[in-house]
């Protein structure tokens, strides 16, 4: 919300700095966003006082004078003012200043004389229409004293993050109590300028209906408006505001529209308290009534848009038609022109979902809208609408048609709560007197009757804290008035909880270890995507390019190695642990996975390689892939599938898969590989220990000619479980040759055995003997031949 | 160590008359790692492997001698040796040229060395994980939840009111599904959720902190982002009071920012923590004085928090009059935007190497 550092003054009747303003409302619960300087920035002028004033030699109108402006030079300014006097004060710009209409003040010759400065008028200061002469300054300041120092002029725009349970703190009254709870001061209403002394009379209270002015005042939804006055002021003169009200509208933001509007608007930033002119001559009955809207009904608000309403939306209609959406925005048949000379003052409480649902389906939020939605004080409504009459009729003139009268149905009163005092020492940790506690109660202007002997304060809320239900409510008052700076930070004794940490948190973190080991760095990517791709939709999102949520997370990689390329960068690394989605089920899902991605150099590049360095390839993204499988899915094997690895695990089937990716890649990228697998947040055992050997290995190599489409792994597995009784401990892969020797479709591909015994020395008879049953079993195998050592 | 290269002699005849070459290679494999020069290797290589003379090659030769199963066992270990010989030879030739090359016109030692790629955490992971350790200290747990919630953990177990303003604060991301009871499915606007999953999922006390990802109805553009991570903290137990959440969170921000940061706590609203607070630090681009960083106040915002509100805690099976709690969320990605002078959110969502490869570990 915005609020004028002026108006605030006008209520706390003190001077006040808004960087001391920010602190306090800060630690109350209102940080000011920004202060924002209202009008021209008048913060360069000083007050110049006049030492001589002589005639211009070559002009009748014109004055050449000496101005003192305490800097110690007397300077010469030409001056066209008839009002000029030899020891006045006047607003000074000094050579360099910016005036308010962005002219700069140069050092130049008028007429031959020359001119270093400028005497200002209040126009030229941006501070009133008066051109007639220099703006004469009733002090006795020191010349060079800054001008915002002696004059009443300039204003400051507060921006004020109130939050969404203090709508109180949406008029200056609310900010001035909380500031005076802070200040020690009690904040008072400023008077009205040009205020005749009329006594407007409190309302005449009714039930539904009433008369008022001529005019039918009636509510027919008594649960959207508890509240609803009215008075009807006829022979007033519409026309422009004041200027003091001009002003104001203008530090809050607001355009000035004119008095009668100006004038509600006025009451609204000041009490809080949304208020609306209709023009009488233009209300069919003449009635006006809150009731829910009936199918097909429509209105042209203010702004000039036909709407339909929404059925049961709270509507003010007159005999034939709706003139206003509650509580939102008026209509544009019965708004207040320059020809309305009668009006009718409209008062009301509006139940804020009602409003908030109207605010919703007409997308239409306004400065009435924002405040009934947060609750707007039902018991002060008499005072707002009274005091709205004494300024319109102070603005605008014009005279009371009968009294004031005041629809209540049902008057009821704002909340009473009983407040323990140890529930306030349980929440906050210390004990505060009952004292401490009711003077934090009465500074937000509740009521309180301490029993003696009780052991609970029975509190009276005001009727603007709406947001003041439960003794909660009040225990958080106590604390926010006491000042959450006074009570201490002292760490006391706790008991650990009894949780261990969730698996999925602990699985990312070893896979994100695993993987920056393998020099890969993580990235996190959007979880939303571009639609097709038959993922899980975002109803409600605008933007195509996150349509839906992500299947996988490799795909989003790749765009990414992509974007890497376009910006020229050839080595790329990536990693990603992130919730994918599912949406194939009737009931959609998420998982954890893991997904990677490498393209370009192995390394670094080192000058002893000679510009030639290696690149990433498959046996290097497959190792990869197998460490997170391990990691990631511990039951899962990794297996071939075409040209590509897949991880399979059990009745999970499919988990994961590695391979090289499709990428838009430019000619001189390297390949480019990745893989991906879902988590599941199992830990494998690792341990137990086992013991190490004590006797000597035996290690003897094979050169086995095989097709180049039968896997080795078979071969493996042939020679690992046919040798493991005979002490066979490994098999390595050592050599694969294709080529001049070799047929063509074949290869050669050398193997390394380790035997080993745990009990003994392993004698050469003996791996020999093993050695020919394996290439026994080898032989027999279709499509081998083992060569000779 | 010889002084030149030595002949097999009578000392290294056995007692069957059979020179014992193997222990004499063993002497020669020695000599030929200790060889000082390549002349001197030259040598060795001559007296082991030399076509006529060589010790090994004698006595491969010798092999046909041998009845046939000593000469299979033999031959293996003869061939093994020469295999050996045949490595050291290569390997000690190299390092003697590079020593001798060295010494003649000495390496460059400036020229840069041989690295590896030094993988790294994202700079949001590094912030969470510092977070996370610092609350492990003090006993918290991490929990987890899903990132897909129902309104009724979002919002209504967390004591946000139908139709309240507050509600404005969470612009919520829907999902185009329901749950098998037919609530309506949506992107969790925070973390809290998991707050009450932990607390229905057994009594107090709690003292957890979860790291996550929350979503809202935002534009991406330079300070915001449909989705980003926040991180939750929740402890509840008898006697936790609004002093164990400043102390605690005062202990946190001095460990994650400096020992010597001011620390303020000022009222604000959430509807699931009552009293509620801000926590603000000492900007820690300008101590405080006032900068743009901090616009102007000195002040930077780093938290929400509050004392957990009694009806979530009714709402989650927990007597409001019996535990009472603490909670609180930050966001990492700004903390990470603040620590690392990032100007933009969207370099956080990007996989630009050149940025993500700053934040690792300096060897």
């Amino acid at each position: 919300v915005n609020a004028s550092r002026r108006w605030l003054e006008a209520l706390l009747r003190r001077p006040l700095r808004s960087d001391d303003l920010s602190a306090r409302l800060a630690m109350l619960g209102a940080p000011v966003d920004i202060v924002e300087p209202v009008g021209a920035d008048l913060s360069a002028f000083v007050v110049g006082l006049v030492t001589e004033a002589r005639p211009h030699p070559n002009a009748d109108k014109l004055r050449v004078t000496t101005v003192d402006d305490g800097s110690g030079t007397l300077w010469n300014v030409v001056c066209g003012a008839p009002n000029v006097v030899a020891g006045g004060r006047y607003p000074f710009a000094r050579i360099g200043t910016v005036m308010p209409g962005g002219m700069v003040i140069e050092k130049r010759k008028l007429r031959g004389e020359p001119s270093e400065g400028m005497l200002c008028s209040a126009r030229e200061l941006g501070l009133g229409d008066d051109h007639d002469g220099l703006l004469a300054l009733d002090t006795d300041a020191a010349p060079g004293t800054a001008l915002l120092d002696v004059l009443d002029a300039g204003d400051e725009r507060l921006v004020i993050d109130v939050t969404p349970n203090r709508g109180d703190l949406l008029g200056h009254v609310g900010i001035a109590r909380e500031l005076g709870a802070s200040l020690g001061v009690q904040f008072r209403l400023p008077e009205i300028p040009g205020e005749t002394g009329v006594e407007v009379a409190g309302p005449a209270r009714y039930g539904d209906e009433a008369p008022v002015g001529g005019v039918r005042l009636a509510i027919e939804d008594r649960a959207g408006c508890r509240r609803f006055l009215a008075a009807t002021i006829r022979g007033l003169r519409v026309g422009p505001s004041p200027a003091w009200l001009r002003n104001r509208m203008v530090a809050v933001g607001s355009r000035s529209i004119n008095n009668v509007v100006d004038a509600t608007n006025y009451i609204m930033h000041e009490l809080n308290q949304p208020m609306h002119a209709y023009d009488v001559s233009q209300l069919h009955g003449p009635t006006i009534v809150a009731r829910a809207a009936r199918s097909g009904e429509f209105v042209v608000t203010l702004d000039g848009v036909r709407r339909e309403m929404p059925e049961g939306a709270l509507v003010i209609a007159d005999a034939d038609r709706v003139i206003g959406v509650a509580g939102v925005m008026g209509g544009r048949d019965t708004e207040v022109r320059e020809s309305t000379t009668d009006i009718l003052l409209e008062c009301a409480w509006f139940d804020p979902v009602r409003v908030r649902r109207s605010r919703r389906a007409l997308g239409l939020a306004t400065d009435a809208s924002h405040r009934f939605e947060r609750g707007t004080d039902r018991w002060g409504a008499v005072d707002a609408l009274r005091r709205c009459i004494r300024l319109v009729l102070a603005v605008a003139g014009g005279a009371l048609d009968g009294g004031a009268v005041d629809c209540f149905p049902e008057p009821g009163h704002p909340a009473r709560i009983f407040l323990r005092p140890t529930r306030v020492a349980q929440m906050l940790g210390v004990s505060l007197s009952i004292d401490a506690i009711e003077k934090c109660l009465l500074a937000i202007g509740a009521t309180v009757v301490a029993k003696p002997g009780d052991d609970r304060i029975a509190v009276g809320v005001p009727g603007w804290r709406s947001d003041l239900v439960s003794e909660i409510d009040l225990v958080e008052e106590v604390a926010r008035i006491h000042g959450y700076d006074r009570l201490p930070a002292e760490l006391r004794p706790f008991r650990p909880g009894l949780r261990d940490d969730d698996a999925s948190w602990s699985a990312a973190d070893r896979l994100r270890t695993a993987l920056t080991a393998c020099g890969l760095s993580e990235v996190v990517t959007m979880p939303m995507v571009g639609g097709g791709s038959g993922g899980l939709r975002i109803v409600n999102l605008v933007s195509a390019d996150h349509a839906e949520l992500r299947q996988q997370l490799l795909p989003s990689l790749v765009r990414e190695v992509e974007a890497n390329w376009s910006r020229r960068t050839a080595d790329v690394r990536l990693f990603e642990v992130g919730t994918a989605f599912s949406g194939a089920e009737a009931v959609p899902s998420e998982a954890m996975h893991v997904a990677f991605v490498v393209t370009g150099a192995r390394a670094p590049h080192h000058w002893t390689d000679g510009g030639k360095g290696r690149d990433w390839d498959r046996w290097d993204a497959i190792a990869i892939f197998e460490d997170l499988v391990a990691l990631a899915h511990p039951d899962a094997k990794v297996q071939v599938d075409g040209s590509r690895w897949i991880a399979i695990a059990g009745e999970d089937g499919t988990v994961g898969s590695c391979g090289p990716c499709d990428a838009d890649a430019p000619p001189w990228a390297a390949p480019l590989f990745g893989g991906e697998v879902r988590v599941v947040p199992a830990v494998a055992a690792v341990g137990p220990f086992v013991p190490l050997p004590v006797f000597p290995p035996v290690v003897r190599d094979i050169t086995v000619g095989i097709g180049v489409g039968h896997p080795v792994a078979a071969l493996l597995d042939l020679l690992g479980s046919r040798g493991r009784r005979d002490a066979l401990e490994t098999v390595a892969v050592v050599d694969e040759y294709r080529g001049h020797g070799v047929p063509a479709g074949r290869r050669n591909v050398t193997l390394r055995l380790v035997f080993r015994a745990a009990d003994r020395t392993l004698t050469d008879a003996e791996v020999e003997r093993t050695m020919q049953r394996l290439r026994g079993a080898l032989e027999r195998e279709r499509d081998i031949t083992v060569h000779p050592t | 160590v010889p002084s030149g290269p030595a002949r097999m002699g009578t000392a290294d005849v056995t007692e069957s008359g059979t020179p014992d070459v193997l222990a004499f290679l063993d002497a020669q494999a020695a000599a030929a790692r200790d060889a000082a020069t390549i002349a001197e290797l030259d040598a060795i290589e001559i007296v082991v492997l030399g076509r006529a003379r060589g010790a090994l090659t004698g006595a491969l030769k010798e092999l046909a001698a041998l009845p046939i199963d000593a000469r299979r066992a033999r031959g293996r270990e003869l061939n093994a040796r020469k295999a050996e010989f045949e490595t050291l030879f290569e390997r000690r030739r190299a390092e003697l040229a590079a020593a001798g090359a060295a010494s003649d016109h000495p390496d460059d030692l400036s020229m840069p060395p041989r690295r590896i790629w030094h993988g790294t955490r994202h700079p949001v992971t590094v912030v969470i994980d510092d977070v996370v350790a610092i609350f492990r200290e003090l006993a918290f747990a991490v929990a987890q939840g899903p990132e897909i919630e129902n309104e009724q953990r979002n919002f209504t177990a967390l004591n946000f009111p139908p139709d309240h303003p507050a509600l404005d604060m969470h612009d919520t991301l829907y999902l185009d599904a329901r749950e098998d009871g037919g609530e309506r499915l949506l992107l969790r606007t925070h973390t809290s959720p998991v707050q009450i999953r932990v607390m229905q999922a057994g009594p107090p006390p709690y003292r957890v902190v979860i790291p996550g990802t929350a979503y809202r109805n935002d534009p991406f553009d330079a300070s915001h982002a449909p989705a980003f991570s926040q991180i939750e903290g929740l402890a509840v137990d008898e006697r936790i009071s609004f002093v164990d959440l400043k102390a605690t969170l005062t202990v946190f921000a001095r460990r994650f920012f400096r020992h010597d940061v001011r620390v303020r706590f000022r009222p604000s609203f959430f509807p699931f923590t009552e009293p509620s607070a801000e926590m603000d630090v000492s900007c820690a681009i300008c101590g405080g004085a006032g900068c743009p960083a901090c616009k102007g106040s000195g002040w930077m915002e780093i938290l929400g928090c509050g004392m957990v509100h009694e009806q979530v805690l009714r709402n989650c099976g927990v007597d409001p009059e019996r535990f009472t709690g603490w909670a609180f969320g930050m966001g990492p990605h700004r903390m990470a935007m603040v620590r690392y002078a990032i100007p933009d959110i969207r370099l956080l969502f990007g996989g630009d190497m050149r940025l993500l490869a700053q934040f690792g570990q300096r060897p």
